[in-house]
Parts: C-alpha cells; sequence; structure tokens
C-alpha cells in the first residue's frame, strides 16, 4: 500500500477548496498578484503526455505545465474572498465552500485565532420568526406609502417626564422657564461606529459622503458614529460635524485632539457616545494591529506605530458605574449640555439593570442607550468571544423596554439597538420588528461595508478584517488595497440603500395604519414561535 | 364602529333629542347598545347640582354592597331617579335588575377640604364602589360627580330607550349637554364598560374609530395615574389623555391637541413655541394617536370639544341653530334634529383644529 503522510494539511482540510480550469486559463497571472492573501500560486505541473510519433522515439511520456494552484499551508489559507474569481478575464476560476473542513481545529494549534465579521450564530435570529400581522383591513384603513406623509424620526438625548418639564401657563399658551437636556430628532437609522483605523479612510469617507448626502440632498437626518480614535480635525472644524456622534472608548484614543478643537468647532456635534461593549466580542476590548496603525492613524489617535488595545471596560476610578457617571457629566460639561451623551453597552444579561441605573438616575445625564447584540460585526476579535460571548437583541431590547414601562418610564432613554440589523438585507423589515419591540431606532455596521464591496459573511467567509490585508480596500490601511474601494460608487450603494430602506419602511407602516414610528406597538406583531410570542409578550400565530 | 354624537343648547332638553340625533345614523352602528352622559342637570336633579351624584347599574346584591359602602364612608344619600323601566318581553335590551341614580352629600369632613381633595375623594370612593361592584358581576357604576348623569345599556338604542321611557318627555330628565353614542363594537366583547362615553372627574369623552396607538396609550397611562384603570375599550385612552393634559398638567386646552397629533418637526419648527412643542411631544410621545379617530369631549365646564386624527380619516360635523349646537358623526343625524339649520354653517372638523363651544354655544376653531 501507497505510504501517505496524513498529518500534512491538503485543500481538503480548509474551508475553500478552489476550482480551476487549465483549458480555459490564458495564465494572465492576475490571480495571483492581486491575491492579497497570498493563497495562489503559479506553480508547475506533471501531467501525462500523448507523445508524438517523434517524441515517442524519444520516450517523452510526461510534460511539465504551469498552472494555478491553491496553498496549503494555513498561514496562506483562501479565505474564499472571491477576488480572483472577479479578477480572472476567462472564468477559470471558481470557489467553493468545503463542509468538511479541519481548519477550526487545525488553526487552533497555532495560537488563539483572530479575525473579523460577525458570529456564525445565524440561527439564533429571531426576528425572522417575527410577522407584521395586524393589518388594518376593515376596523381602520391601512395608508398609502406612496401618498401619505411620514414623519419617521426618532429621538437622541434625555427625554423629561411632561411633570418635570420647567413649562410655565401662559394664558393659552406654554412657555419655557429654563433649557432642558439637549435633544435631536433624527433618522430611526443610524450609521454605527466603525474608526478611520478600523476601516480604511476611503471607506470612512464613502460612509461619510454617503451621510452628509443623505441629509443635505434627500432630507433624511441620518447620523453617523466617528468610532473611537476621532477623525481628522478638518471634518472636526467642518459644517458637518453636525451628523457625527463622536464616540469615546475604553482606549479613550482621539480624545486629546477632540478637547483641543472644541474651540475651534463651527457647530455641535449630533452627540457623545460613550462606548462600554460591543456586541460582537462583548467583554473583549478593541484591537487595532500594528499592521493597520498607519502613519495617518498615528497622527488621528495621536500614538506611535504600535497594535492600540482598547481596555475591555473604561478604566480609573473606583467602578465602572463612577467612571460613566463623571464621563457623561464631564462630557456633557464639556459640549456646554448642548450635546446628548450616550452610552453603548454590548446586550448581556445584565442590560435590565444597566438600563435601570440609567433610568433612574437623578441628573438626568445620560441620552440614550444604545444596546448592541450578538450578531454585530467587529474588526479584530478573538474568535472564541465572537463565537462563544454576547446576548441576542431582541429580547433584551423588550426586556429594557418592558422594565422602563413598568416603572411608567419608556422613552425617557431613548433605547437604539443593532447587532445583525439587516443580515438578511432587510434592514427595514429589523428595524421596523425592533421599533414594535420598543426600539426608538437601530444602528447598522456591517451592512455598510457590504454596501462598500465587503464579502465577508456569517458563514466564514473572508473576515479578515484583523489582518490588514482586506481583499476589498475597506478594512486595510496598505494603500494599494485601498484603491480598490471606489468612494463615489460606494456612497452612491449606501446612499441607495437608505432610500430603499426608507420606502420600504413605509411600506410596513402603511398597513398597521401608522404614519409615526409605531415604537412599543408590539400588538403589531405576530409569531409563530410560541416561546417567543411568550418572551416577548406578542401574539402566537399559526 | 361607533357613531357618536354631542348636543348642547341654551335650555335643557330631554335626551329624545339625543336619540333623535343618533338614530338616523343607524347604519353605521349594528344596534349594540347605547350611552349617554348629560351634563348641566335640571328636572329631578335641579336642586342638588353641587352634589355628586351617582350612576350605576347593578344588581339587588349590588345595592346593598353600596348601601353599606355609602353608610360607612360617611355619605349622605339626598335625592334619588329611579328610572320607571318597561318591561316588555319583547325589547332588545340586556336591562340589569337595578338602575340607581342617586345624589349625596360628601361626608362632613370633606365639606372643609379643598375641592381638589373633595374630587380626588369623588374618584377614589368611584374606584372603590368599582372594584366591590365587579365581584361577582354585582355592577357598574359608571359616573359619580355633581350635576353628571351617565346612562349605558346593551341592546339596541331604540328599545333601550323604551326600556327607560326615554322617548317621553317627563321632564325628570333633562340636561343642557348631552354627550352620546350608538355603538358597534366588532372588536372586543360587549361590555358595559366598553361603552363610550367615558367619564373621569368631570371630563367625559367619546370617539369613533380605532385607536393604532392603544398599546403606546394604555402603556404609559397605566403609570400616570390611578384613575386610568380599565381599559376596556381602545378609546378609552384618549379620556385619560385628556384628563391628563388639562386636570393633571393643567396646560391650555390646544396643547391635549398637539400632544395627541402632534405637527412634523418641520412644521412645528416654523412656530414661535417650537421649543416647546418639540419638548411636549418627545416626552408625551406615547400619548400620540395615530389611527383614525374622532373624538367629542365634554370638559367639567360643559364646554364641548371636537378634534379629529391628523390624517383626518373619520369625519363629523358640527351643526347649529339659535338655541343649540350639535356634533354628529353623520350629517343625516343633524338634519333630524336641525332641519331648517343654516347648512352653509355646518363645520367639518378639520385634522388640523380643536373647536370648542362653550355655555353661550360660541364655537372657537383652534387652528393647530
Ligand atoms: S478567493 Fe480570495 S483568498 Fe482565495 S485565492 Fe481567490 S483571491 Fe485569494
Ligand atoms: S472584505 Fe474586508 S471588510 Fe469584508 S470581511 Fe473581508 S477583510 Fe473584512
Amino acid at each position: 500500500m501507497e505510504t501517505v503522510t496524513t498529518q500534512d494539511i491538503t485543500v481538503n482540510d480548509l474551508d475553500f477548496i478552489i476550482h480551476y480550469n487549465p483549458d480555459i486559463c490564458i495564465m494572465c497571472g492576475s490571480c495571483v498578484a492581486q491575491c492579497s492573501f497570498n493563497a495562489i500560486e503559479v506553480a508547475p505541473q506533471v501531467r501525462k503526455h500523448e507523445p508524438t510519433q517523434e517524441g515517442a522515439k524519444q520516450g517523452h511520456k510526461k510534460k511539465i505545465l504551469f498552472v494555478i494552484r491553491q496553498k496549503t499551508d494555513l498561514a496562506h489559507a483562501c479565505v474564499g474572498c472571491g477576488m480572483c474569481v472577479k479578477v480572472c478575464p476567462n472564468q477559470a476560476l471558481s470557489i467553493e465552500a468545503n463542509p468538511e473542513s479541519r481548519k477550526n481545529l487545525l488553526a487552533r494549534t497555532q495560537g488563539v485565532i483572530k479575525r473579523g465579521g460577525r458570529a456564525s450564530s445565524y440561527s439564533l435570529r429571531t426576528l425572522d420568526k417575527i410577522m407584521v400581522g395586524r393589518i388594518s383591513q376593515m376596523t381602520d384603513p391601512a395608508l398609502d406609502s406612496e401618498r401619505h406623509t411620514f414623519d419617521l424620526r426618532a429621538p437622541l438625548g434625555r427625554i423629561l417626564k411632561a411633570q418635570d418639564l420647567p413649562l410655565k401657563v401662559d394664558g393659552q399658551s406654554l412657555s419655557l422657564e429654563k433649557n432642558c437636556p439637549p435633544v435631536r430628532w433624527i433618522y430611526p437609522l443610524l450609521f454605527s461606529d466603525m474608526s478611520i483605523g478600523a476601516i480604511s479612510t476611503r471607506a470612512w469617507e464613502a460612509i461619510a459622503l454617503a451621510c452628509a448626502y443623505l441629509n443635505e440632498e434627500c432630507h433624511l437626518p441620518v447620523r453617523m458614529c466617528s468610532g473611537e480614535g476621532g477623525m481628522p480635525l478638518k471634518l472636526l472644524k467642518s459644517e458637518q460635524l453636525k451628523y457625527m456622534l463622536l464616540q469615546i472608548g475604553s482606549g479613550h484614543f482621539g480624545w486629546n485632539r477632540i478637547i483641543k478643537s472644541l474651540p475651534l468647532m463651527r457647530t455641535d456635534p449630533a452627540g457623545i457616545i460613550i462606548k462600554i461593549g460591543q456586541g460582537a466580542k462583548p467583554g473583549d476590548g478593541g484591537l487595532l494591529p500594528k499592521k493597520k496603525v498607519a502613519p495617518h492613524i498615528q497622527a488621528i489617535r495621536g500614538v506611535p506605530e504600535t497594535a492600540l488595545h482598547s481596555p475591555p471596560t473604561h478604566q480609573g476610578l473606583y467602578s465602572i458605574e463612577e467612571s460613566v457617571q463623571k464621563m457623561h457629566l464631564s462630557l456633557n460639561a464639556a459640549f456646554g449640555f448642548r450635546v446628548p451623551v450616550v452610552i453603548k453597552c454590548a446586550a448581556s444579561l445584565t442590560s435590565v439593570a444597566v438600563y435601570n441605573n440609567l433610568l433612574r438616575d437623578p441628573y438626568h445625564i445620560s441620552g440614550g442607550f444604545f444596546l448592541d447584540g450578538l450578531q454585530g460585526g467587529t474588526g479584530a476579535a478573538c474568535e472564541i468571544s465572537l463565537e462563544h460571548t454576547g446576548h441576542p437583541i431582541v429580547s433584551k431590547l423588550r426586556d429594557c423596554y418592558l422594565t422602563s414601562v413598568a416603572q411608567g418610564l419608556q422613552g425617557q432613554i431613548p433605547l437604539w439597538v443593532g447587532g445583525g440589523v439587516g443580515l438578511t438585507g432587510q434592514a427595514a423589515a429589523d428595524c421596523f420588528k425592533l421599533i414594535c419591540l420598543g426600539a426608538n431606532g437601530v444602528f447598522v455596521g456591517k451592512i455598510l461595508l457590504q454596501l462598500l464591496g465587503c464579502v465577508g459573511d456569517e458563514h466564514g467567509r473572508c473576515n479578515q478584517c484583523n489582518t490588514g490585508k482586506c481583499p476589498t480596500g475597506i478594512c486595510t490601511q496598505d494603500p494599494r488595497l485601498i484603491k480598490r474601494l471606489d468612494i463615489d460608487r460606494g456612497a452612491e450603494a449606501i446612499v441607495n440603500y437608505v432610500l430603499t430602506f426608507d420606502s420600504e419602511l413605509k411600506k410596513l407602516l402603511a398597513p398597521i395604519g401608522n404614519s409615526s414610528l409605531p415604537v412599543g406597538r408590539s400588538d403589531a406583531l405576530i409569531t409563530s414561535d410560541y416561546a417567543v410570542a411568550q418572551k416577548l409578550g406578542i401574539a402566537y400565530a399559526c | 364602529m361607533c357613531r357618536i354624537g354631542a348636543i348642547k343648547s341654551t335650555t335643557p332638553f330631554s335626551p329624545k333629542i339625543a336619540l333623535e340625533l343618533m338614530l338616523p345614523q343607524q347604519e353605521g352602528h349594528d344596534n349594540s347598545g347605547f350611552a349617554l352622559v348629560m351634563q348641566d342637570l335640571a328636572g329631578a336633579f335641579v336642586h342638588y347640582k353641587d352634589k355628586p351624584l351617582l350612576s350605576m347599574a347593578c344588581t339587588d346584591k349590588g345595592i346593598q354592597l353600596v348601601n353599606a359602602y355609602m353608610e360607612q364612608h360617611g355619605f349622605v344619600q339626598l335625592a334619588q331617579w329611579v328610572p320607571d323601566v318597561c318591561k316588555n318581553q319583547n325589547l332588545n335590551i340586556r336591562a340589569m335588575p337595578r338602575y340607581v341614580f342617586r345624589t349625596y352629600d360628601l361626608p362632613e369632613i370633606y365639606q372643609y377640604r379643598s375641592q381638589a381633595a373633595r374630587e380626588d375623594f369623588l374618584l377614589d370612593s368611584r374606584l372603590e364602589l368599582r372594584e366591590l361592584l365587579s365581584v361577582d358581576n354585582n355592577g357598574y357604576v359608571y359616573s359619580f360627580w355633581p350635576d353628571v348623569l351617565t346612562l349605558k345599556e346593551i341592546g339596541d338604542p331604540y328599545d333601550i330607550a323604551t326600556y327607560f321611557h326615554l322617548w317621553d318627555d317627563d321632564s325628570r330628565l333633562l340636561a343642557k349637554n348631552i354627550v352620546v353614542q350608538c355603538r358597534q363594537n366588532t372588536n372586543y366583547d360587549i361590555v358595559r364598560y366598553a361603552a363610550h362615553p367615558f367619564f373621569i372627574q368631570g371630563y367625559t369623552l367619546c370617539a369613533n374609530g380605532e385607536n393604532t396607538f392603544f398599546t403606546k396609550n394604555m402603556e404609559l397611562q397605566k403609570s400616570l395615574h390611578r384613575g386610568y384603570i380599565g381599559f376596556e375599550s381602545d378609546s378609552q385612552t384618549f379620556l385619560y389623555s385628556l384628563h391628563y393634559v388639562l386636570h393633571e398638567l393643567k396646560w391650555p386646552i390646544n396643547y391635549f391637541k398637539h400632544v395627541i397629533t402632534p405637527l412634523l418637526p418641520e412644521e412645528a419648527q416654523e412656530r414661535p413655541d417650537a421649543k416647546v412643542l418639540a419638548l411636549i411631544r418627545k416626552s408625551l410621545a406615547n400619548l400620540e394617536i395615530n389611527g383614525p379617530n374622532t373624538i367629542i369631549a365634554m370638559l367639567p365646564d360643559s364646554t364641548l370639544v371636537s378634534v379629529c386624527d391628523a390624517k383626518k380619516l373619520r369625519p363629523v360635523v358640527i351643526g347649529r341653530d339659535k338655541n343649540l349646537v350639535a356634533i354628529s358623526s353623520e350629517v343625516c343625524g343633524l338634519n333630524a334634529i336641525l332641519p331648517h339649520r343654516n347648512l352653509s354653517e355646518d363645520i367639518y372638523t378639520t385634522e388640523r383644529e380643536l373647536i370648542t363651544i362653550n355655555n353661550a354655544l360660541e364655537v372657537k376653531r383652534w387652528k393647530q
């Protein structure tokens, strides 16, 4: 029997198998040249030779051919990004996901696996089990989504109880006796926090451009979060700052620069977001690998070239609660109490307690509770955190909303949720259902990257955002790769998607007869999953 | 859906007029019930206008329970009107064994208390009586308030009127204001408490339509006031919002319109009080109504109010002559009681106005 070195790794052990058709390959080499993961190479291949008469005389039975070959070592394993397929003029390559892959196991012999993307726990998606089931038929008229005026705005900022508003009756009108906490009235879809650094300047610019266009040309007050690490001074000083939420993460990167530019700001930002945790990797802190800390990132963040870790919590004072309280207070003060300060946490079994703390806070310092569920994406995380930590967003949102209802405090700290919104491509449906369950709005990140061209998914494709080798130029600082991203086309795709989102949201509002957002209208939803119905308090239908 | 109406007159009139207003609109409802609230009474209660009047329907056991309660809490009964009922078996009415309309003197200690304390005491007493009678279905307490009488029953409005002899002007049951409803209750169980008009502390309200924001409204209202209970009908929430804005927050009435049908942000921005409107909208987002609804309300001073939803999906019309103003779901009702009125003076309440009618029959149209 033939001997085999069984412990050698072959393509069958990898996540993706490349099929190559030498008959149509013209050996242009484009696929090899472009593969940022160096997963394929040109290699000689020995073939059986059908000899000519002359060749036969000379005894030639074999010949050498050059082919495109997949590398089999783990460091250069194909990630299935498909760029080689895109670049091949003759469609000589195709890629197949390998259900028999052993890579997950074998890679762990080389240390903790790090990657980007989101968890693969796709089967946990509750939103797909929920339908909009309360359709206006005879009892009340459905609206016409094309004809009626819809009022799709969501609050961002601390809202006071009506009886606590500083209003004075002045004849037939009410007048305001003193200022109230700032509240923005914005579109219920917010572009989530992805920093310049985690994503390329071009990708960030494309998103920012889309955001500005949606505001200025489409009159949709969409807001965008900067992500940790700050933003270019030029933008901090521009009018467009009003579309931005500035993020302060646990590494506090970029804040020196932001604070110093306060006197130069022409307008206030939309908000400040204190990031405690991220749904994709709760408790895992942030990580920007050294490879991605390019000179311009060093400049924006004010750091040397080194891997940048944001600790799992905001460090410092007596407790995290105290530290968050102090941060809220000082940030409120720094911006003259004109800018809502909100907090973002990973969804967790403890979220209700956190939300209660904020709701009951006597100083009214928190202007929003952003809850991030486990299907959110990340630029870099340990796979173990990605796959095994976190909490689904749906029931946690509902728990938080209902705890506020039980205390008559609903709506006072707007609930914004994310983490897998739009995972199936249909963000409007997700958004609508989450709003009915009590959210004021949703935030999205991963789908924006996907609209820019990211090919990563929850079935293991690509997700190499941590490597600095992003094949689409989105999650890298490598100038050659960045150039692959066409900013205008990317921004246009995002704008068009949001416009479709807007129309689709109206398409869901119209049949339930509502022209403004049905926050907490759980009576509009049904599910055929009894356990889901019980947990969320919505109607069971079968 | 229901048909609703209200009549205000400078001279007291009998419920017969209200029936004449409602019966032509029969095609719009299913004759499943009839209810009215009368305010500023004449007739049997004319000398007791400042004394709380208890309106309820109950069993014999219910009467005993109420008598014991009232005695125990120091109420002294003054006048009562016991309707002379027609026991004809062919009438379509699900009558209760007893109907009670009585005025009381407040317990002595309340003679010295503030108006607010008296109002709260009356509310609490009604809530306790309601609770007391709810055990074993012993009865229903509709209102307990000076100068206000409520009658509700399940059945055909025509037959209900016959049962209570409302067709005869016996001059014992007269008022200057009546808010009235004939109902079709397709959505929910036909229960007495679900029949409008609803009442709390001098505020009366009935509504036509479907409250699509019922869940949102109710979830907030449950925590706003102990009197906001029941929710047997999705329209009850409008009464509680009215009471909350006017009685609890003490805001001027135009803000009720701002609360229930807020302006679009871009419209509100143009207003001098833009900041106030923005604050109200955000703080009371849960009291917004977003369905097709028309509301008719009556305030403690007997002012009638008419408002519609922001899309004006449910119409309402107001007609008048010199001595009487009526609000009606359908114009055929007005034609029945005001056949000679000047039709060009009819008002169809728009989606952006709030209309009030005071006791001098002045109609004020306030544009939002
Ligand atoms: S699919 Fe991507 S990683 Fe795999 S060979 Fe092609 S370009 Fe390289
Ligand atoms: S394409 Fe880029 S952004 Fe998308 S998963 Fe791959 S590395 Fe990450």
